[in-house]
């Protein structure tokens, strides 16, 4: 099987992505910013670094390459998409995730290691994860999670929030300035899913820790979600989901 | 086709917790001033655009302001005519 991972002018984990991909058993392909052909590929990742320059907003400007076009329509159809760190700031801003990604609280750049644990476990990002929290890297500027109140009352209710920043023992660092919510995201959110459960996007970065050599594989578990997910949605001859199916 | 040149101003909608901004008041005691205060921190971009009249100058101005030079969700923005039928 074969998983996309998308290279925008500015990319710098998209290697990173391939790797962990390749790790967990699977090809990676390559797929250029300039093409909204997406080359069959069973699913996709948009990978952490930056994307034209980030200039006026994270992510903006890619959300108007022709790469975009193509993930737009696979996501309507179904197909699972995952962004990672800057990936995520492309999701959002192209509205295929809900809400925003504001510069951190501290206004400083954030590279360290952070504890995030899934909140539910029957989703296509995190079947595979033990519920535990796991420890990966954060690398970003921009990452404090924002929505209105209504937004994030609705996505909690629907089971988006798909993971959050937490403490040792579990517990969400709801406080924005608590230590462990390392850019003042609202609610503790890491990641958050679409309504209809196929798009993903989260600040942390699970491709860095996906195997021993580089500390911890925590992140694997998540990968590997992915791609058992993938894998599950070819064998089953790409349905496309309907809200109702993935609000459980 | 004339041209017009505009600027738009964006800045973070109300209530939208603005670091740059929260920087910019904590450094103003160095400068020794204490009256200022509410500082909002956004960005002015300037641009030009051809068109046969000024409403339909606004028009792709305005469409540009929402779908990239601001995110709604988060930014307001105005707009502003600077020289027309140059």
């Amino acid at each position: 099987m074969r998983i996309g991972v998308v290279t925008f002018p500015g990319s710098n984990s998209d290697v990173d992505a391939q790797n962990a991909l390749s790790v967990a058993g699977v090809e990676p392909v390559m797929l250029w910013h300039e093409s909204p052909d997406l080359a069959g590929v069973s699913a996709v990742v948009l990978p952490g670094g930056f994307a034209y320059g980030d200039y006026i907003r994270a992510g903006v400007i890619a959300r108007f390459s022709p790469v975009m076009r193509g993930i737009s329509d696979f996501a309507a159809k179904g197909g699972l998409v995952l962004g990672i760190c800057n990936g995520f700031q492309v999701l959002a801003e192209s509205r295929l995730v809900p809400g925003a990604l504001l510069r951190n609280r501290s206004l400083r750049f954030a590279s360290k290691i952070v504890a995030i644990k899934p909140q539910r476990l029957d989703s296509p990002f995190t079947h595979a994860m033990d519920g535990n929290p796991i420890h990966i890297p954060i690398a970003h500027g921009e990452g404090c999670y924002y929505a209105d109140e209504a937004t994030l009352n609705e996505i909690e209710r629907n089971g988006q929030i798909l993971w959050r920043y937490v403490h040792e023992d579990g517990t969400p660092a709801l406080d924005p300035d608590d230590p462990s919510n390392p850019n003042g995201s609202l609610r503790a959110i890491a990641g958050v899913s679409n309504a209809a459960g196929n798009v993903a996007g989260l600040m942390p970065h699970p491709e860095r820790m996906s195997e021993g050599i580089l500390g911890t594989d925590e992140g694997m578990q998540l990968i590997r979600s992915l791609v058992e997910s993938a894998k599950s949605w070819e064998a089953a001859g790409r349905p496309v989901p309907t809200k109702a199916e993935a609000v459980k | 086709m004339s041209e017009f040149r505009y600027a738009v101003n964006v800045v973070p909608k109300p209530g939208i917790l603005d670091p740059q901004g929260r920087a910019v008041e904590l450094s103003l005691p160095h400068l020794n001033i204490t009256t200022v205060s509410r500082v909002r921190v956004g960005r002015r971009v300037e641009l030009t655009v051809a068109a046969d009249t000024e409403a339909l100058a606004l028009g792709v101005v305005d469409g540009l302001a929402k779908e990239m030079l601001s995110n709604p969700l988060i930014e307001a923005y105005t707009i502003e005519l600077l020289v027309s039928a140059l």
